[in-house]
This record gives structure tokens, C-alpha cells and sequence, in this order.
């Protein structure tokens, strides 16, 4: 993907004693399992029923080779120790994984914000759609959202789950093979679940789209995250776990847990990419939004949050505003969290009990939501003039702002009354970008803008002047989207309820799609900046590691003084 | 653990004594506003509970103070409508066409079913306003090329135009460039005639005599002498303003030479009769019926 350089260290430098080095168990165990998933592969690719199941079969048989080859090729470089834990007394941390990850999520970030562009641009021009199945709005849209939700988000929470794991228990990532396993297969899923939307190959389950044999992936990957983050923890030097440990946690073993009930299906052939959902009707939507809920309660809030608790402090260098109320809200939050989502069925055929409960639960996850809000703004408290001088922490801050408006929003939209206007228009998709532009976009922006300096080693971030462009640029991109969404949302709802003295509709559809077309205008150009805020990110990035200035390190092996 | 704690001097609060990576946590109490909110949403979810059906049983659930039932709002909701339509509906699906004119009552029924059917169905291609674009007809004019009454109004919209439909309306401008009837320059010259018959300018040297010669040899047939047109045969009428596909000479000369055959489908079968119906009045009554 890019040299080798960018992401491994050389490790060594120490000076090794004189042992006989093998291959550990992990070492030719995985290369021995990949080299049978290559042939197993190119055996699916030449029995496969369709076209994009062949490609990815052939996909993975390629893949599973590389792997081998890594494998082998890294242990020929290798010294004959593996890395040690430690390097007199202190934590020799794994930074190879975090420096991939935190490179990916710019990458995906970046194409999934053109993606989303070109699909803005779509809905206000539908000749974009060109005529061409491959990027029909259709397809394109599925892609958009994993690329942004699972491609940058994911990577994001991987890369800073890794370092503050790591920082925050003094503990060297568990595994040596593992780390790598975890960064490299999840983006592999990626680009088997991109690929795939491409060229048609869905199970139509919203954020849920990957087929079968995707799925089954990323469980796996899925599991060895668990696994690593978990023997991270239980090596830890620490007493007490971490406050964002706890939600980073919660997130990885709720994604399973949902991933897993979501995902249940039976493939027409294990040679074909078509299978069918174990769940039927009401109870497939049921566990559909389910699902669908907790991905943005889990995945895209307490992971996120998992991220503020380490980055605001860290940056503020202040101290975590309540340690109370983080213990409260976190436990309010995942306990009300995995109710909430029969708020997605109002109105529709899920028997009325339920929709109730999808109601209040989401009505009492208003504060626990709040509560994440108090404890990152509150941490300020002595450090706000920081805001002034320091555009990352602005971001963080803001980031914040946008969880707090989100996560009021929310609980409003899911009253039934509010509901009946809001559902199915623009409105939703307002308030899903508020949070995902506003909050998730930018707390992982600021995160990466402290980690990237962390990992590579260098004093600072090549242009905080930069920074604040991206800031006001993206900032001025959400505004514009998240507004234009609202009237065009408000205004869509009350066309479509908007009623005769004979009781016909007053509107036709494509009325109601005439009156959106400016706001559909607007929204693509907020899209727009807010790539290019984007774009100045990764080149600030990519700068601060190509030329920014070495931080200079304390000699680990020097003596004392004295 | 408290062994460890200290006094933040900014807020005065001390700290829980834990310290990772740098960072330490304050012990402040939770802000008593959050937890009044808390317990007020708590409390109104509670009681929204007793009000509302809300939790699953062995085999029911519980159905609240009042009995409350999406399925019986929705029954509601359509018993008003019925209210309000009264028996109107069964009226209209009964109704003649030449009723439903005199009847002011069913009339408006009509008009306003046919106005959201035809938002939905017919819009896409005529326009919501109706206005047409190029290749579909304007249907707020009295320019109609299969006619513009009533019964003609719903023959159309039954079957269509070159819909495939068995009793569909045939007849279709021929190509008479493409399949050698006439040539290039003859095209010209023709085409130069017709805009003459809506008074529209000519070319420069064009041949007015030769041009009505051709006109009367290969289009009259259809677009009748003068160029007056043949609804029977959904022969446009050249000698108004009003344009299908457009005036100018480059149009024409298209026109005159690929030959034109646009489709209107058949919506028989596909919306019920009384919806056809109510579509038609609807058309009608837009302006242009005869």
C-alpha cells in the first residue's frame, strides 16, 4: 500500500542476544492457514455462480497469498527476539497498526466524503447518474455510508482504540501478529464490501449491506480486535481501567453482538454472493433497526466518546470534569441505548407496545447522552482560552457542541407526533449528518490531528494555521448542510400531510421534489467544503510526517547522571 | 484511593486520585440539573407507560388506560373520509361522463381524485402543471391532436397512442428523409411551407410554389389541405402556434425527415375505471376541453 517505511519501525536496533530463531506458533500458523485460504479461493473463484463473487474470490486468493508472503518476508527481517514488552522499565508501545489505521481513515475519509459529494450532486442533478449501473445513486449511496461510518470511522476508533489502550494502561499491544491481523483484515473488508455495492452485490440491509461471506470476515477480524484489546487491558500496569477504555469496550463487544443478530443468513451457494436473512417480516425490520440504532449508539457514539475522554483532556491538559458522572452516564447510556431502536418503526407494522418502548427509552437517553457532553465541555473549565490559540481543541470542542444539539434532537425526532412529520423526509438525514459532520467528523479530526504528531514522532502538526481553515471551511460545509436539510426536511413533511377538503393528497411526489431541488443545491455545496476542508487535512497530515520536525527523544538506554 | 487525591486549583475540587497517561479525573458531584432531568424523563416515560400500550405479556401486552391503538386511528382516520366524501365515491365510479358534467358535486370529486392521479401518473412526463415539455403535449391548450371532448379525453388515456394496446390510437409522422420519400433540398422547402402556414418567416429564395406542391403531394394526406390536421389520425395542426417538438427550421427539417412517433401508454388496467375517469374530467377541465 505505501512503503514499509511509513509504518514500521526498525526494531533492531537492540542489541540481540545470540538465540536460534524460529518461527513463532502465530507466524506459521497464519501463514499456513493463508496458504489453504488461497487455494480454497482460487477454487471458489473457478466454481464461483457470478461475476463479482469470482472477482472477490480471486480477490481473496491474491490477498491470501500477500499475506504469506508478509508473513515470511517479515520474519526473514526480524531480529530473532520478538519486540519485548518493555525496554528498561518502560512500555515499548506498538505503533506499526496505529500509524496503518490512522493513513486509512484519511483515505477512506477522503473518498468517502467524494462519494457522498457525488451523490448530493446526484439528487440535485439526476443526469449524474449518467445511465450507468455502476455508479447509480443506488449503489452509490450504500457505498458512501460504509465509507464513512465503517471506512473512516472504523480506522479512526481502531488507530486511537490502540494507542490510548496502550497509553493508558502502560501496556504493549497484546499480540504480535494480532494488531496487524486486526488493521489489515478489517480494511480488506472494506474493500470487499465497497467492490461489492459496485457491483451489485448487497443483502439490502441498511449499514448492514455486506453479503455473506463479508460478514463472516469481519467477524473474525472482529473477534481478534476483542481479543487484543481485552489482553491490552488484562496487561495493564495501571490499577483502575480507563474511563475511555470502558466505552471503547462496550463498542467493540455490542458491534458483535449486533453484527451477529443483525446478520444470521443462508447462502443460495457457498459459491454465489446471494443469501438470505434468517429473520422474516416485522421481525427482520425489528432486528434491522436494532441493529441499525446501536451502530449509531455504539459504534458511532460510544466509541466516539471513548475518543473524547482521552483526546480533550490529553489536549486541554486538564482533568476529566466528574469521574461520577462518567460512571453514571455510561451505564445509563449502554443500558437505555439497546431499547431505543423501535423509534426507526413508528407507524408502521411493529405492534404499538413496541413503539412505545422505542419512544421512552430514547426519551430517557436524553441526559445519559448529555452527561458525555457535561464531562467534555466541563473538562475545559480552566482551559477555555486554549480554544483561542488552538484550532485541534476548537475542533474537539465543537465536535462536542455538535454530540450535545445531536443527542437532543434524537430523543425529540422519536416522539411519535414529531415522528409522524420528520420520518422518511430530509430531515433525518439532516440530523444523522449534524451528528456525523458536526461530531463524529469532527472529533475524529481532531483526534488524528493529535495522534498523527503522536505516533510519527514529531514536535507538532506541520500548520495549525491549516487547521483552521479546515476548522472554519468544514464548520461553514455543516452549517449550510445540516440547515438546508432542516427546511427542505420540514418542508417535505408538511407537503406530503397536506390534505384536500375531500381528503386527497394537496401535493403530488414530484411537487414535493421540485420544492427540494434548491436545498438539495445548498447540501451539496456544504458536502463540498466540507471535503475541502478535508483535503487540506490530509495534505497538513501528510506533510507533518514527511517534513515536520523530529521530536527529540529521551535516549532510553543513557545512564543517570549521577 | 483517596490516598492519592488532590486539589485542582482551578475549580478548588479535589481529584479522584487516579491518574493515567497524564490524565486525572475531578470528584464533582453530578450537576444536580442533570439529575432532576434525568428523573423527570424517567418519570414521564413511566407514565406514559400506564397511558400507552407498552410492555409485552406472556400473550398480549398491556394496552393502557385508554385502550389506544394505531390500527383503530387509522380506522378512524378513513371512517372521516368516508364522512366527508359520503357516498360520492361509489357515485362517481357509477356516473356517465355527461353526469358527472352536470352533477357540481361529482364534478369537483372528479376534478380533485383526477388532479392527485394525475400528480402521480401523468406528471412525470406532462409536467405537474400540466405544461408539457418537448415531445409531450401541452394539456392546458385546446391544441389537441387526438381531440380535445370528453369521450376523446378518456379514449386516450385508456388506450394511449401507439401504446400496443389492441384499440390504441395509430398513425404516426412518417420519415421521409430517412426512407428516400423526399429529398434533402425538398425537406427544406417543405419545411420552409409549413412555417409559412403559422405565419412564421422564411428562407431567403425559398420556392412557395414548389413547397405547397409537396405539401399537397405527400402531407396533405394526413395533415389535411392547408395543413389544418386530422385529429383521426393524430395529425398536428400546423397552421397554429402551438409546437410539439418545436418551429424552427432545424426541428422541422428533423421532423419532416426522421419522422416522429412519441407514445402515450395505455392505462387501462393498470388504474381502475373510475380513476381513468375522474383523470379525464380532470384533463378537461384544465383549460383546453371541447
Amino acid at each position: 500500500m505505501v512503503s514499509g517505511g511509513v509504518f514500521f519501525q526498525r526494531e533492531s536496533a537492540m542489541p540481540q542476544p545470540s538465540i536460534s530463531k524460529t518461527m513463532t506458533t502465530g507466524e506459521s500458523g497464519l501463514a499456513l492457514i493463508f496458504a489453504v485460504a488461497a487455494f480454497l479461493c482460487l477454487i471458489a473463484s473457478a466454481k464461483a455462480l457470478d461475476a463479482p463473487f469470482a472477482f472477490h474470490a480471486g480477490l481473496s486468493a491474491a490477498a491470501s497469498l500477500a499475506v504469506v508472503f508478509f508473513i515470511i518476508n517479515r520474519y526473514y527481517d526480524r531480529p530473532a527476539a520478538l519486540p519485548p514488552a518493555e525496554i528498561n522499565g518502560r512500555p515499548n508501545y506498538n505503533m506499526g497498526p496505529i500509524k496503518f489505521s490512522s493513513f486509512m481513515a484519511m483515505f477512506w475519509g477522503i473518498a468517502g466524503f467524494l462519494v457522498g459529494l457525488i451523490i448530493a450532486s446526484q439528487l440535485a442533478w439526476p443526469a449524474l447518474n449518467f445511465d450507468l449501473p455502476w455508479i447509480q445513486f443506488g449503489r452509490l449511496r450504500p457505498l458512501h455510508t460504509s465509507a464513512v461510518i465503517f471506512a473512516f470511522g472504523g480506522n479512526v476508533l481502531i488507530a486511537t482504540s490502540f494507542y490510548v489502550v496502550q497509553k493508558s494502561c502502560r501496556a504493549r499491544l497484546a499480540g504480535d501478529l494480532a494488531p496487524w491481523f486486526v488493521v489489515l483484515g478489517y480494511n480488506y473488508f472494506i474493500l470487499i464490501a465497497g467492490t461489492g455495492y459496485l457491483l451489485g452485490v448487497t443483502q439490502s440491509k441498511e449499514y448492514a449491506e455486506p453479503e455473506w461471506y463479508a460478514d463472516l470476515w469481519l467477524t473474525i477480524v472482529w473477534v481478534t480486535y476483542l481479543l487484543v484489546f481485552l489482553g491490552t487491558i488484562i496487561k495493564r500496569r495501571e490499577p483502575h481501567i480507563f474511563v475511555a477504555n470502558w466505552f471503547y469496550l462496550a463498542f467493540i463487544v455490542t458491534i458483535a453482538v449486533l453484527h451477529l443478530g443483525n446478520n444470521p443468513a443462508l447462502p443460495v451457494s457457498f459459491f454465489g454472493s446471494k443469501s438470505y436473512i434468517a429473520w422474516g417480516g416485522i421481525q427482520d425490520a425489528m432486528f434491522q433497526w436494532w441493529y441499525g440504532h446501536n451502530a449509531v449508539g455504539f459504534f458511532l457514539t460510544a466509541g466516539f466518546l471513548a475518543i473524547m475522554y482521552y483526546f480533550i483532556p490529553k489536549r486541554a491538559e486538564r482533568p476529566i470534569y466528574s469521574y461520577r458522572l462518567s460512571i453514571i452516564h455510561f451505564w445509563a447510556l449502554i443500558f437505555l441505548y439497546i431499547w431505543a431502536g423501535p423509534h426507526h418503526l413508528h407507524y408502521t407494522a411493529l405492534p404499538d407496545w413496541t413503539q412505545t418502548l422505542g419512544m421512552t427509552f430514547s426519551i430517557m437517553l436524553w441526559m445519559p447522552s448529555w452527561g458525555g457532553m457535561i464531562n467534555g465541555l466541563m473538562t475545559l473549565s480552566g482551559a477555555w482560552d486554549k480554544l483561542r490559540t488552538d484550532p485541534v481543541l476548537r475542533m474537539l470542542v465543537v465536535s462536542v457542541a455538535f454530540y450535545g444539539m445531536s443527542t437532543f434532537e434524537g430523543p425529540m425526532m422519536s416522539i411519535k407526533v414529531v415522528n409522524s412529520l420528520s420520518h422518511y423526509t430530509d430531515w433525518t438525514i439532516g440530523h444523522v449528518h449534524s451528528g456525523a459532520l458536526g461530531w463524529v467528523g469532527f472529533v475524529s479530526f481532531g483526534a488524528l490531528y493529535c495522534l498523527v504528531p503522536w505516533v510519527w514522532n514529531r514536535k507538532g502538526l506541520y500548520s495549525l494555521k491549516l487547521v483552521n481553515w479546515h476548522f472554519w471551511i468544514a464548520t461553514l460545509g455543516i452549517v449550510l448542510y445540516i440547515s438546508a436539510m432542516w427546511v427542505s426536511g420540514i418542508l417535505q413533511g408538511l407537503m406530503w400531510r397536506a390534505y384536500t377538503s375531500l381528503g386527497f393528497l394537496e401535493y403530488s411526489f414530484i411537487e414535493t421534489v421540485e420544492a427540494m431541488h434548491p436545498f438539495y443545491v445548498i447540501r451539496a455545496a456544504g458536502g463540498a467544503l466540507f471535503l475541502i476542508g478535508a483535503l487540506i487535512m490530509a495534505f497538513n497530515l501528510w506533510m507533518t510526517v514527511r517534513v515536520g520536525e523530529q521530536e527529540v527523544q529521551m535516549p532510553v538506554a543513557l545512564q543517570p547522571a549521577e | 484511593m483517596t490516598d492519592h487525591s488532590e486539589i485542582d486549583s482551578v475549580t478548588g475540587r479535589a481529584t479522584t486520585g487516579h491518574e493515567w497517561d497524564g490524565i486525572k479525573e475531578l470528584n464533582t458531584p453530578l450537576p444536580r440539573w442533570w439529575v432532576i432531568c434525568f428523573y423527570l424523563t424517567i418519570v414521564w416515560a413511566i407514565g406514559y407507560w400506564i397511558v400507552y400500550p407498552a410492555w409485552p405479556l406472556i400473550s398480549s401486552n398491556t394496552t393502557g388506560l385508554f385502550g389506544y391503538s394505531s390500527r383503530a386511528d387509522v380506522a378512524l382516520e378513513l371512517a372521516n373520509l368516508d364522512k366527508i366524501r359520503g357516498d360520492k365515491m361509489a357515485a362517481l365510479g357509477a356516473a356517465s361522463l355527461a353526469d358527472i358534467e352536470k352533477d357540481p358535486a361529482l364534478l369537483a370529486l372528479a376534478r380533485a381524485k383526477g388532479k392527485t392521479v394525475f400528480g402521480d401518473n401523468c406528471a412525470p412526463c406532462h409536467g405537474s402543471g400540466a405544461a408539457g415539455a418537448k415531445g409531450f403535449p401541452n394539456l392546458n391548450d385546446d391544441d389537441w391532436l387526438w381531440g380535445g371532448t370528453l369521450d376523446q379525453i378518456l379514449q386516450t388515456i385508456q388506450f394511449g397512442a401507439r401504446s400496443g394496446h389492441a384499440k390504441t390510437h395509430e398513425g404516426q409522422m412518417l420519415a421521409f428523409g430517412k426512407d428516400g420519400v423526399l429529398k434533402g433540398d425538398e425537406i427544406v422547402t417543405v419545411a420552409n411551407y409549413v412555417r409559412s402556414l403559422s405565419g412564421l418567416s422564411t428562407r431567403k429564395g425559398y420556392d412557395a410554389a414548389k413547397g405547397e406542391k409537396i405539401f399537397a403531394d405527400n402531407c396533405a394526406a394526413c395533415h389535411a389541405d392547408g395543413g389544418k390536421g386530422n385529429q383521426e389520425l393524430g395529425a398536428a395542426n400546423l397552421t397554429d402556434k402551438i409546437w410539439l417538438y418545436g418551429s424552427d427550421e432545424a426541428t422541422l427539417i428533423e421532423t419532416i425527415s426522421q419522422g416522429r412517433a412519441g407514445v402515450m401508454p395505455a392505462w387501462e388496467g393498470r388504474l381502475d375505471p373510475s380513476t381513468i375517469k375522474a383523470m379525464a374530467v380532470y384533463v378537461h377541465s384544465l383549460g383546453g376541453g371541447k
